[in-house]
């Protein structure tokens, strides 16, 4: 388990990373914290030839508290974002899905746009970042684009990342103030991936409501119908809960059969639920 | 007194300051690495393997196949003489012509680093035809099955049966009876120092010196020398820090002996570490049987008959030297020991199929048998409206019952079974869980208590090994050295891998000596300085190794004695050692360290005809004493999410009879490491494989361990019933916690979703297969 050979390319800005993926993005890898990708060197899955370690890049480490939303630069790591005041007044969300990822020593590594960009479809920032709508910010010499969460996550660790862009930020648009954020999610031992997960955002009295799911698909899904159903209508929680187990089709899995996720899935949003229940 | 005080072990310290010195840390001149080539089948035709393009990467020094390593090392077969018709088919150290297991080696690569071996291997390219894969013990039994070995005519490794009385007719007559099926999935040992070697050759004395990660030096030194042709007083086997064993290391690993043949024939230092990828796929595994049991009662709750099957799901070859029947064997022999009754009838089925060798971990056999008859325990009181704790109490083995030979043939000295009972009942309030319990339920909330009686045989006697014809010796030396100064080095053959039993045997030299402990140095773990002894495995260190200790200890002690005396004129009888001071009825004439000066330097001075070896030796070796059964009960308690399916431990208490306790902080570290194993097992720890043989866990993010977050507080409490046969007076102590554990929890988890009508006998205890118990999926 040792990572086969590879040059390590540093940049000092983003400018000279951008270049750099110009020139070897299809055989080079951005590293980030390397709590993904380290691993995946370590097992040979990966062999790029070049690492281009972006993690001097100040700019990517910002947390913007804007006019309407909020933008958190890809460096973010998970415990700045844990401790980030702006990021838990207006997205507990966040500060309650980070609490689930992995142990502090991953954490103080493992950075948001890393956690994005390698689209595990368990992670829990991607279903959060479905459910609260964000904007990935994609940059490479070519300039930049905003791509929204729903087209960003493109399957089992596919992004519509090309391979001479970086993920510089994601924006999340601002809620209003009755906003409704609840996380859940089982996993079997404290920090592990999970092995299905469910993020709310709702305003108040279920309206416009966004569940989304992680674990139960190939990338972090919404279970649009059971939206559909609930927006305004909690006295439909119970359809919700049976349908939300249907609505979703998890692949084959030794360790966990589609039918557990399915009784995950309506477990969590039963409980989900029941918090919101006066 | 030193003896049962609890006093932290100096290693500790070290280990936790990242002091530690494992084997991985050792670097030689001109040491070179290996990284195996393993096979990706489970059952696979050798065609060719074509080393040309690994032979050529830079920094690749050689690539040896089974072909090239012939002639240098012997292959092996893992017999045992008390088993005479077990299949005991050759193995070789790489390969030849079949792979039986995922992972099995066929080729290595030796380079200059890790990385550009692994790179090597890559380069390997091997032809492969790939055979049908047998893969559980079932289907390798049915006959058109394909056979494994060529020399075999079916998968059937070992079959026999234990009985004793008239099972069937017991059973034909009985009120009530229970009947279980029972799967307990295959797990590891999964130490986090994975397995490790320095091999290291000089050509010209024909001297191998090995650095491994291990258990038995001794075991190792002899297993070289055969298998390598090398004289055995050329051979040096050290274990340095050892990061967790389990079991283990205490066998003969392929993977290693290569390493010691490259070193041979490169003449080079050659270094091999496990990764964790390599550890789950060619480590040794253990469980993996498939168990039918039935218990039969009496109206009143009487334990009349008990009868077990086990089918046991071995691996592609016994594990050698030990053999892989002791899983079974403990199976076949211990289910229902604590219980008296008369009538008793287990069979054995032991399969050969293609995953890795099935061995020895901590506990071996013990935590089935143990959950098999807890269950049917718990079973049988339900089935008669009994409470499960009385049924137990009344049914133990206790007061007249001993001296006892068990109907599965196991002797018992002594057993305290009711009084570890009645303690735990002190530590927990069961009526007030029972209340507590009733409450929640009717809130959604699913608790239950479980209770596990153990018996733990411990400190196995010569005769096993012995009759069985393998070189594993059940004897313990102690050599005590007193220095000028009057510190004592002590050497002794039991070895430590984070017990403690350095400590432990420090604290017996310095009580029976009278030194402080200060002044004492154990020394372990080196095959060239400690005198020949089995190791530490099967609960042995603190009762044989203590033992052999404690009599060295008198002999060293009788010297420095007589010598003092003859210095000082006086009755040698009137004489004692305390803290390190020669006292006559209190009062000091002179201290240990004038004795050893003048021993080792004025030897004039002492005189004629009396004993003054200041080096002495003792051993210790019990007859026709088979082993030392501790016992105990463990109780725990659970939460079950029956939405979620997974399983919260809440409390677990263990009361636990070792005998005499050398160090009671170090016995319950051991109890508490043990219970955290079997909780593993419990509800954690397997090893998937799919139909086909290919290992689906082989990471901690498959594999999952119990980690601190999940454990309950163990709680842990002694009684102390020493063993008569030594003056000593200790029996072992490290699987007790591992024997009891998974008895525990299935029985509390079982507990807890009685009212839901829903049972489950299978371990793991996995959130699916629970649901699945509850009818929810
Ligand atoms: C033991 C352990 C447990 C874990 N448990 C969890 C868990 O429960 N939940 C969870 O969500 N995660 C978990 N993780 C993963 C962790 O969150 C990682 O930190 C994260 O997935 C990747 O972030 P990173 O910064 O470490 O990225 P890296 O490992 O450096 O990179 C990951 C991938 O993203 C690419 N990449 C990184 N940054 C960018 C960028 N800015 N633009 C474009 N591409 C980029 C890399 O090229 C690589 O392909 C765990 C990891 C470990 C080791």
């Amino acid at each position: 388990m040792k990572a086969p050979d590879f040059d390590y390319l540093r940049p000092e800005t983003l400018a000279e990373a951008m270049d750099m993926l110009s020139r070897h993005g299809e055989d080079g890898a951005i590293i980030a914290g390397g709590q993904s990708l380290l691993p995946l060197l370590n097992f040979r899955l990966a062999g790029p030839e070049r690492l281009i370690d972006i993690g001097r890049l100040a700019a990517l480490k910002q947390i913007v508290d804007g006019d309407g939303f909020v933008e958190i630069g890809a460096l973010v790591r998970h415990c700045d974002l844990a401790s980030s005041e702006a990021v838990a007044r207006a997205f507990p969300l966040l500060r309650q899905a980070v609490g689930h990822i992995a142990h502090p020593a991953v954490r103080h590594r493992g950075t948001i746009g890393g956690s994005l960009a390698m689209a595990d479809p368990a992670a829990e920032l991607g279903a959060c970042c479905l459910a609260l709508e964000a904007e990935m910010s994609l940059q490479s010499v070519r300039g930049q684009r905003w791509v929204r969460a729903v087209d960003f996550f493109a399957g089992i660790y596919e992004t519509a990342l090309a391979p001479d862009e970086i993920l510089t930020a994601v924006r999340l648009p601002r809620r209003g103030p009755d906003s409704v954020q609840i996380f859940s999610e089982v996993a079997r031992r404290r920090g592990d991936f999970a092995i299905a997960g469910l993020a709310l955002v709702a305003d108040n009295h279920m309206a416009n409501p966004r569940l989304a799911l992680l674990g139960v698909a190939d990338r972090p899904i919404l279970a649009e119908k059971t939206m559909a159903l609930l927006a305004n209508n909690m006295a439909a929680a119970d359809q919700a809960i049976e349908l939300i187990g249907n609505e979703i089709d998890p692949a084959e899995d030794p360790a966990y059969p589609p039918a557990y996720r399915r009784q995950l899935v309506r477990t969590l949003l039963r409980r989900t639920l029941m918090e919101l229940l006066p | 007194m030193s003896i049962g005080a609890e006093v932290p072990r100096d290693r500790a310290k070290r280990l936790l300051l990242g002091r530690g010195r494992y084997v991985d840390d050792i670097s030689l001149p001109r040491m070179l690495h290996l990284a195996f080539v393993r096979s990706p089948y489970a059952h696979a035709r050798i065609e060719a393997v074509d080393c040309t393009d690994a032979r050529a990467l830079d920094g690749v020094v050689a690539v040896l196949t089974a072909a090239e390593i012939a002639d240098a090392v012997a292959s092996w077969r893992a017999e045992h003489k008390l088993f005479p018709a077990m299949a005991a088919p050759e193995q070789f150290a790489l390969a030849r012509d079949i792979v039986r297991w995922q992972g099995e080696a066929v080729a290595v690569v030796v380079a200059d680093s890790r990385a550009v071996a692994e790179d090597g291997a890559e380069l390997v390219a091997v032809t492969w035809h790939e055979l049908v894969a047998v893969t559980d013990a079932k289907k390798a039994l049915e006959r058109e099955a394909p056979v494994l070995h060529d020399d075999m005519d079916s998968n059937l490794a070992f079959t026999t049966e234990v009985a004793s009385g008239n099972t069937k007719a017991a059973f034909e007559k009985a009120d009530h009876v229970v009947e279980e099926h029972f799967r307990f999935h295959r797990h590891s040992g999964v130490s986090l120092e994975p397995r490790g070697i320095i091999a290291e050759f000089e050509p010209s004395e024909n001297r191998l010196t090995v650095h491994q990660s291990h258990q038995t030096p001794h075991q190792q030194q002899d297993l070289y020398a055969r298998l390598l042709s090398l004289p055995e007083h050329k051979v040096r086997v050290i274990c340095p820090d050892v990061g967790g064993a389990f079991g283990l290391k205490h066998h003969l690993m392929a993977d290693e002996l290569v390493a010691c043949v490259a070193a041979k024939l490169l003449a080079r230092p050659v270094k091999f570490i496990a990764d964790r990828l390599e550890s789950f796929l060619a480590d040794i595994h253990c469980r993996d049987h498939e168990v039918t049991a039935r218990m039969a009662f009496s109206p009143s709750g009487e334990i009349l008959a008990v009868e077990v099957d086990d089918l046991f799901n071995a691996g592609a070859y016994g594990q050698y030297p030990r053999t892989s029947i002791a899983e079974g064997n403990q199976i076949t022999r211990l289910t229902g020991a604590p219980y008296r009754h008369e009538h008793y009838t287990a069979n054995l089925r032991m399969a050969f199929l293609n995953k890795s060798i099935l061995g020895h971990i901590r506990s071996v056999g013990h935590p089935i048998a143990c959950a098999v008859a807890e269950r049917l325990v718990d079973m049988g009181a339900a089935k008669l409206g009994l409470d499960p704790i009385e049924v137990r109490r009344a049914n133990y083995l206790h007061g007249d019952d001993f001296p006892r030979t068990s109907v599965g043939g196991v002797e018992f000295e002594y057993l305290s079974l009711r009084g570890c009972l009645d303690k735990a009942l002190t530590m927990i309030d069961v009526p007030g869980f029972r209340e507590e319990q009733a409450n929640l339920r009717a809130k959604g909330i699913y608790r239950g208590l479980g209770v596990g009686t153990f018996v733990e045989l411990t400190a196995i006697g010569p005769e096993y090994y012995g009759q069985g014809g393998q070189h594993i010796s059940a004897q313990e030396t102690c050599l005590l050295r007193l220095e000028a100064s009057g510190d004592v080095r002590c050497y002794t053959g039991a070895t430590d891998q984070g017990q403690g039993i350095d400590t432990g045997i420090q604290q017996v030299v310095s009580d029976t000596l009278g030194v402080p402990l200060a002044a004492i140095e154990v020394i372990s773990g080196d095959s060239a300085l400690c005198p020949v002894g089995g190791g530490s495995w099967g609960s042995r260190g603190a009762a044989l190794a203590g033992e052999a200790a404690l009599r060295a200890a008198n002999t060293l002690r009788r010297n420095i004695l007589s010598i003092a005396a003859g210095l000082l004129q006086k009755d040698v009888a009137a004489l004692n050692i305390e803290d390190g001071t020669v006292v006559e009825a209190g009062i000091s004439h002179m201290t240990v360290a004038e004795v050893a000066r003048i021993g080792h330097f004025q030897p004039y001075a002492i005189p004629d005809g009396i004993p003054a070896d200041l080096t002495v030796v003792e051993r210790y070796a019990t007859k026709d004493r088979l082993f030392l059964a501790g016992n105990g009960v463990q109780i725990a308690t659970v939460e079950v999410d029956v939405d979620t399916g997974i399983v919260t431990p809440l409390r677990h208490l263990v009361v636990h009879d070792c005998g005499r306790i050398l160090n009671p902080l170090l016995v319950r570290e051991q109890v508490r490491g043990g219970v955290v194993q079997g909780i593993g097992s419990a509800l954690y720890e397997e090893l998937r494989y799919d139909d086909d043989g290919h290992l689906l866990t082989g990471s901690f993010a498959d594999y999952l361990v119990p980690m601190a977050g999940e454990m309950p507080d163990i709680e842990v409490a002694h009684l102390e019933n020493p063993t008569a046969t030594s003056e000593l007076g200790a029996k072992g102590a490290g699987e007790a916690g591992t024997a009891g554990a998974v008895s525990a929890i299935l029985n509390a988890v079982n507990d807890a979703i009685a009212p839901l009508e829903a049972t489950i006998a299978e371990v793991p205890v996995t959130p699916p297969r629970l649901l699945k118990a509850l009818g929810q999926i």
